[in-house]
């Protein structure tokens, strides 16, 4: 019989996939700080991921906390920066520090085997660290060079503005740092925020991969007997301060060929019920390459080489936004092509050919992003960090599945109105 | 270690498979050999610009994308100075769609004018994005055509520059197509809930019925060994002055791959690396500095770039890495210093093997190079690489007559 190469084989639809989040396993430290493992995996490494409620959020000075989170690493009573950096390099482990709004990150990767190498040292830092001067100044004059290069870049700037138009410079999710900010942080404003948010802050641990056997062990000899999670940790809050005009036009470097494009609206966090369905509206529209705006605006008239939207992943309140470097002379049709494919969703129903194939897209990939126990604990994290269960999980499933055309035209009459949106360009 | 089994096709298709049953998930990999290094020097950038084109729709399928996201997978290509890659991940109940997609654009595109219209403006602004609209944007293409003078290496994959992408027509395409996109030029790669016997028959089913083509055989003008140390100035637009030079190193294949790879490690990978240590810390003369190398398939380039402190010349800050890199070719490296970039290496590559995905893209390349089986056997080569034989190498490679130097100079 002669291959029918216009044939298309057949699927198993997605939606039929019966997908399950594995369960984590769970713990508590002797100083009650809590535990959270994912077993598994064929490589003999883990990863153990620290977080702190150490964000921006918490700190009353611009940059104390992240630079607090950086250079934790540069030092402690007993060992220079140097030092610890070899601690960790010489048996090929590797940590990262990051911080964002609400925490921030102590992330350890390592082989299985030297686990028990590095864990001392990963304690030493969050108990001992010094913060010396040199290393607070050096990184300073760094970041102030860093920043000058980062200015030149249209997209960086358009980064940081629409950020500010929506939430406002004062709150953590709208600010940013000048040079003036990195100069102004002192020793002692890493010192306080460092002993209050590590020190002795709120600590909740998440572990991946292949383990040691007497992991449970070393982490409660190491990590277990620190003044961690002593006190409560005050709640802060912002006043969102978005503002006024919707549309800004930049020009950051009269030479540029391209401009930095970003259209964003408020949106509700994850505990809203419109957060799921609105993330299959937003597959639809520019969620990955088969999307309205990806097809439109890339595939069909060739302005960009890409164009997303994604609703931010914020955990008090988000936004919708669609980001895009375009070629100069067509950043305005590009924007009139956003307009245009947000009119289309709010008035013709998307057929449910183009949904099932969103929806298998989604379910796919869902299924590949559970693949492995990083990704694993990964999910589990952000949903104990956002105060989900795995009900969150098995709903948006449900959501997924059973969405219907009408649902998703409510939601574009009510989400993709321009009105809403703030737009700006950077050239 | 890696397990997998290993046939070829009548056509020539050589095609690997790689057993997980620990993931609901499969990769299907298509490596084509064939890279910006085999394109005509008057019209670069063509391997990159095609690798978009093979999206747009083959000689059955109007579009590749669809069929593919409606079965739960997803896709991406990368096209290198030596290769073009093709993968997906799909849910392993659906592979079949993969391989139907698959042979199909391998079969022929459909050599859409469309396509070529669109891609070449997609191409174009890729080009701006990362080249010409970025601070710093052209330095990798003045330092190719500063170091190769022969070789192909001298041009980026996106291209010598926007002209050739923009002037690419139809029936260079269908040229190039023809060429390279051959079953015998070619390796497939499945990876995950499959097993071999499975893999075996759809390769068969959809493979097996395309023509093999004409034996590639590559010819490539080879670099000769630099005699002078070349020097170029730029001034532009940028905030800070950097300083990048380049040495000549051997290929993928050479005997000293390994211990090249520790060396600049050793010099300028990461935190604990020489150049940050005495150069970004206890000097203060760059805010950032790292040594790398290409790890091309042909002779590459050791590269160290860096961005002066401001108020730091240029000529203060190429004599102080001139002087570590003294340092390494006089002294013998310490053994601990050694084994933190074997151990390094090790945990890179247990990291790397994590994923079925960078399972399929490595044992894809080893075969390329002449055997998936030495994927396997990379560690080893690492952990038998001793001091003297970075010393060696370091002699070889750190000679002023191999250098090129570009000095970026801000205008302001």
């Amino acid at each position: 019989m002669a291959l029918d190469r216009h044939m298309a084989p057949v699927i198993k639809d997605a939606i039929d996939f019966d997908i399950k989040l594995k369960p984590y396993q769970h713990f508590v430290l002797d100083n009650q700080v809590e535990v959270y493992t994912y077993e598994g995996g064929a490589e003999p490494v883990m990863l153990m991921d620290m977080v702190f409620f150490a964000g921006n959020s918490y700190e009353n000075k611009n940059w104390v906390a992240a630079a607090t989170n950086f250079l934790l690493k540069n030092g402690t009573t007993k060992k220079s920066a140097f030092e610890i950096n070899e601690a960790f390099e010489f048996y090929g482990a590797h940590l990262s520090r990051n911080c964002y709004n609400e925490t921030a990150t102590i992330a350890l990767h390592c082989l299985t085997k030297y686990f028990k190498e590095v864990i001392p040292v990963v304690s030493e830092l969050i108990s001992e660290a010094n913060f010396p001067e040199k290393e607070l100044q050096i990184y300073q004059q760094n970041l102030i060079q860093r920043l000058s290069l980062n200015l030149k870049k249209s997209d960086f700037i358009a980064n940081r503005f629409i950020d500010e138009y929506l939430f406002g410079i004062d709150h953590p999710y709208g600010k940013y740092a000048m040079q003036e900010d990195y100069k102004n942080v002192t020793l002692a404003d890493l010192t306080a925020f460092y002993d209050t948010y590590y020190k002795h802050g709120k600590c909740i641990i998440f572990m991946a991969g292949k383990f040691p056997s007497d992991m449970q062990e070393l982490l409660n000899k190491h990590i277990g007997q620190l003044p961690l999670n002593k006190k409560v940790i005050a709640d802060v809050t912002h006043p969102i301060v978005s503002a006024a005009q919707k549309h800004y036009s930049v020009v950051n470097d009269a030479s540029s060929v391209q401009g930095s494009i970003r259209i964003a609206r408020h949106f509700p966090n994850r505990h809203h019920p419109d957060f799921a369905p609105t993330q299959v509206l937003n597959n639809i529209f520019g969620g990955f390459f088969g999307s309205r705006l990806m097809r439109n605006i890339r595939e069909d008239k060739g302005y960009t080489y890409g164009i997303h939207s994604y609703i931010q992943n914020h955990v008090q309140q988000c936004a919708w936004m669609i980001s895009t470097d375009a070629g100069k002379d067509v950043c305005k049709p590009t924007i009139e092509e956003v307009y245009k494919e947000m009119k289309i969703l709010r008035e013709e129903l998307v057929s449910e050919d183009e949904l099932k194939l969103v929806k298998n897209y989604v379910l796919g990939g869902l299924l590949g992003d559970l693949d492995g126990p990083f990704q694993i604990i990964a999910r589990w994290k952000s949903y104990i960090l956002n105060d989900l269960t795995d009900a969150y999980f098995y709903n948006t499933i449900d959501v997924v599945k059973s969405i219907k055309p009408e649902q998703l035209k409510t939601l574009a009459e009510q989400y993709l109105k321009p009105e809403d949106f703030y737009e700006l360009v950077v050239y | 270690m890696i397990q997998f089994d290993k046939f070829e096709l009548d056509n020539g298709l050589k095609v690997i498979v790689h057993q997980d049953t620990s993931t609901p998930m499969a990769v299907v990999n298509v490596l084509y050999n064939v890279g910006a290094k085999d394109e005509d020097p008057h019209k670069t950038g063509f391997a990159h610009l095609f690798e978009h084109l093979m999206f747009g729709g083959s000689i059955n399928i109007p579009i590749y994308d669809e069929p593919l996201q409606r079965a739960g997978g997803e896709n991406n290509a990368y096209t290198t100075n030596d290769l073009t890659n093709y993968y997906c991940q799909i849910p392993a109940e659906n592979i079949e769609t993969a391989f139907w997609l698959e042979s199909d654009r391998m079969l022929s595109l459909a050599f859409s004018e469309k396509s070529l219209e669109v891609q070449r403006k997609v191409v174009c602004e890729e080009f701006k994005e990362h080249y010409i609209n970025k601070p710093y944007g052209d330095a990798w293409h003045k330092m190719r055509t500063l170091a190769y003078t022969n070789h192909p290496y001298r041009w980026m994959t996106i291209g010598a520059s926007l002209e050739h992408v923009e002037q690419a027509k139809m029936q260079d395409v269908k040229d190039f197509f023809f060429k390279f996109y051959r079953p015998n030029n070619a390796i497939l790669v499945v990876t995950g809930n499959v097993t071999t016997e499975q893999v075996k028959q759809l390769a068969e089913k959809w493979f097996g019925p395309i023509a093999a083509g004409v034996a590639y055989e590559r010819n490539l003008p080879m670099e000769p060994v630099q005699h002078k140390s070349r020097f170029q100035d730029v001034r532009a637009d940028v905030p800070l002055d950097m300083l990048m030079m380049t040495w000549h190193m051997g290929g993928r294949l050479d005997q000293n791959y390994h211990a090249t790879d520790l060396m600049t490690d050793v010099i300028g990978g990461g935190a604990t690396s020489r150049l940050y240590e005495q150069l970004i810390k206890v000097k203060q003369i760059f805010s950032s500095i790292d040594c790398y190398h290409f790890g091309t398939i042909d002779p590459g380039l050791v590269v160290i770039e860096g961005k002066l402190v401001k108020g730091i010349t240029m000529s203060v800050a190429e004599k102080a890495v001139l002087d570590e890199i003294e340092l390494i070719k006089n002294t013998m490296m310490p053994t601990h210093e050694v084994q933190k970039v074997i151990n390094k290496t090790e945990s890179l590559i247990c990291f790397e093997d994590m994923s079925i995905m960078n399972r399929a893209h490595s044992l894809a390349y080893y075969e390329l190079l002449g055997d998936a089986h030495l994927m396997n056997q990379e560690l080893e080569k690492y952990q038998k690489v001793t001091p003297e034989l970075i010393q060696q190498t370091a002699q070889q490679i750190f000679q002023d007559t191999n250098r090129n130097t570009l000095y970026y100079y801000s205008k302001s």
